[in-house]
């Protein structure tokens, strides 16, 4: 029944003379939540780019649902349902909470010009259809009550949530998180907690997870890959982790 | 008073000075065959020296009389319009009575303003396509009249050697100018800002300079001229049919010959053509492709993440703003039934650029407003002939000083969600 979903083999991302990721392997599952921990700089961010398309790889395969998507143009990418947020928050400040969620589903949406000018039925209902879709996502995350809101007069906690909302619109297979908790006090960690949980739980979508926040990672995460200096250093269960001699090591240095 | 408030109002008053005596206190005339270089008259010293005391002594006072601006009560405009609720029922009635009062007008008024009229529609025809690229897209565009001539010499070639009419060449020309959009885009819409901004200003000197130097074709520098006017479902506006049997607009309806039918004929055209770019951008700018444009204005890699390809994106807004800038050449070459190389400088791209940014990027109404000021300002300071441009590059000043977001600063037509 658990099938995988995601499998990146001798991941290699190279800039220059600089080795950012060496030969990093990643599996993800139906319905698991994975994350990749690291210390700063360990090349974490990189191996997202790389699987989301921002960066082609130097070296590896991307296999997601036995299909190469190593060296796709990033859209085509999110567009297979592998779709990702960022480190620091890229809403559309200018733009409202439901309008935000809109464009994220302009891919579904009748985007001929002259159906548009016209508002012929199809046009009308696809609209209609992609605001509900968009209304019954908000309320997910609840946020219904600020749709009208503008993105960027949202608290910080609530912009967290919109984005997660906004990629769960595009209806992906698999959400990639990169450090969703940073910024984030103790009370909205938690709301954040369930709310990755419900998405594997109740969504069935898997979640691949960067994250600096040891309780919320060993928390939630059925299996975790540690990498440290752009090198997989261990990888295994929440347990497995915390007793690793190797990755006390490259968290605290060495005695 | 500090001193470094005296060194600068001496600074201001030095570089005043200066510019004044280079641009004001020196003149040259020819003097028979050769150029002489003359002073200017005591009169006019004593202008600039009145000038640079002005200059000084508001440097030095800035403070002071900053203090006496602020103490003028600002008048409140927002309490004297209706209330939201009352303007969103008033709005379709105003807009009809403006259309009424445009259509009205060029009867009571005489020739030269409807012609003045023209002109400004075709620059807010110019600055609403601009628009959809610098103010909805957000892509820099420093070519755009490019565009506007491929519009007009599609048509005046077209009319020349096939002898097409305006109202078929009005469509083609569109497609031409989108053509070259998408052409020019394809390659350049990787690039970004300022680096966008060089290209297209490049490709908009190679339009020209193609233009002035494939003479065989286009005719070089000394242009195309009888370029035929628009006609009535046929009927021309001429005194005298030009072939055979053809009848004149005056002798089907059985009136006198008038020479200001032709020009109120024209205008009402360019009416009837802003009115339809005006709508076609407001429904754009509700529809997901509008929207999109924004977003990638907004934040370019959110989108690329969301599975928008930011290429095809990009490319219609371009291709969109191209097509109405043809459609402005179209209508300005049937107007002008004349047109060289010369109408298409960059001057022109500058000032379309300038009455986005004027308006307030992205706002229609700002864009109306910005276009006539900017057509019809040259006019009325037609006196002050050379110091016209002065003028015009001060008032650009103090707007971008006091008003950077633009006359009718953006808007946003904001989409509810329709709470059960």
């Amino acid at each position: 029944m658990s099938q995988l979903l995601l499998d990146v083999n001798g991941l290699t991302m190279r800039f220059g003379g600089l080795l950012a990721v060496n030969g990093v392997n990643l599996k993800v599952k139906n319905r698991q939540i994975v994350s990749v921990i690291g210390p700063n700089g360990a090349g974490k961010t990189t191996v997202f780019n790389c699987l989301s398309g921002f960066y082609i790889p130097t070296e590896g395969s991307v296999m997601l649902r036995d299909q190469q998507i190593a060296g796709l143009k990033d859209y085509q990418i999110s567009r297979k349902g592998l779709v990702r947020t960022f480190q620091h928050v890229r809403l559309f400040q200018k733009m409202t909470v439901i309008e935000n969620m809109l464009v994220a589903q302009h891919r579904h949406m009748n985007t001929n010009l002259l159906s548009g000018l016209l508002k012929t039925p199809n046009y009308r209902r696809l609209e209609k259809d992609a605001m509900n879709h968009a209304a019954h996502w908000l309320e997910e995350v609840g946020l219904l009550a600020f749709a009208n809101r503008e993105a960027g007069n949202l608290s910080y906690g609530q912009q967290r949530r919109l984005e997660i909302a906004r990629c769960m619109v595009t209806q992906p297979e698999l959400l990639m998180l990169d450090e969703p908790a940073a910024g984030l006090n103790p009370n909205e960690t938690k709301e954040l907690d369930e709310l990755i949980i419900k998405l594997r739980d109740v969504h069935e979508i898997s979640i691949l997870l960067i994250e600096h926040d040891m309780s919320l990672v060993m928390g939630i995460s059925d299996h975790i890959y540690v990498i440290a200096q752009g090198t997989p250093l261990a990888d295994g269960n929440a347990e497995q982790i915390k007793g690793n001699p190797d990755v006390i090591k490259a968290y605290l240095g060495e005695e | 008073m500090t001193s470094s408030k005296l060194y600068n109002a001496i600074f201001a008053a030095g570089i005043s000075l200066i510019l004044a005596s280079l641009m004001i206190g020196i003149k040259l005339d020819t003097d028979g065959s050769t150029l002489a270089v003359r002073g200017a008259t005591a009169t006019q010293w004593m202008w600039i020296g009145g000038g640079i005391a002005v200059v000084f002594f508001s440097q030095l006072f800035s403070a002071q009389v900053d203090a006496l601006f602020g103490a003028i009560p600002k008048p409140n405009i927002k309490a004297m319009l209706p209330q939201d609720q009352k303007m969103t029922t008033l709005k379709p009635w105003l807009i009809a009575a403006l259309i009424v009062v445009m259509l009205i007008w060029p009867f009571m008024v005489s020739r030269g303003s409807v012609d003045l009229a023209t002109l400004t529609l075709i620059y807010i025809m110019l600055g609403l396509g601009l628009n959809i690229v610098v103010g909805l897209a957000g892509l820099l565009d420093l070519g755009f009249v490019a565009f506007y001539a491929v519009g007009a010499y599609t048509y005046a070639l077209l009319s020349q050697y096939f002898g097409m009419s305006f109202w078929a060449c009005l469509p083609i020309s569109a497609a031409m100018a989108a053509a070259f959009g998408f052409l020019l885009g394809f390659p350049v819409l990787r690039l970004r800002g300022d680096y966008l901004a060089i290209v297209t200003l490049g490709f908009g000197e190679i339009i020209r300079i193609l233009l002035n130097n494939w003479t065989s074709i286009t005719g070089g520098p000394n242009g195309i001229s009888g370029i035929a006017k628009p006609g009535l479902f046929g009927l021309e506006f001429n005194r005298r049919a030009k072939e055979e049997g053809a009848v004149t607009f005056h002798e089907y309806f059985n009136m006198d010959y008038d020479s200001s039918y032709k020009v109120i004929f024209l205008y009402l055209i360019a009416v009837i053509l802003v009115i339809g770019v005006i709508y076609l951008i407001n429904r754009l700018m509700r529809m997901p492709i509008g929207r999109a444009w924004e977003a990638l204005r907004e934040d370019e890699i959110a989108c690329r993440s969301l599975g928008l390809n930011r290429t095809a994106i990009k490319l219609s807004a371009f291709t969109l703003g191209a097509s109405t800038a043809g459609f402005a050449g179209c209508f300005f070459a049937a107007r002008q039934g004349f047109i060289s190389p010369e109408s298409f400088v960059f001057i022109e791209s500058a000032i379309i650029l300038a009455i986005v940014v004027l308006g307030g990027m992205g706002s229609q109404m700002g864009i109306i407003f910005a276009a006539i000021i900017m057509t019809i300002l040259p006019e009325i300071a037609r006196e002050f002939s050379e110091y016209r441009m002065l003028l015009f590059g001060l008032l650009m000043v103090i707007m971008m000083r006091w008003r950077p977001e633009g006359l009718v600063p953006m808007k946003r037509p904001n989409l509810e969600l329709k709470q059960p």
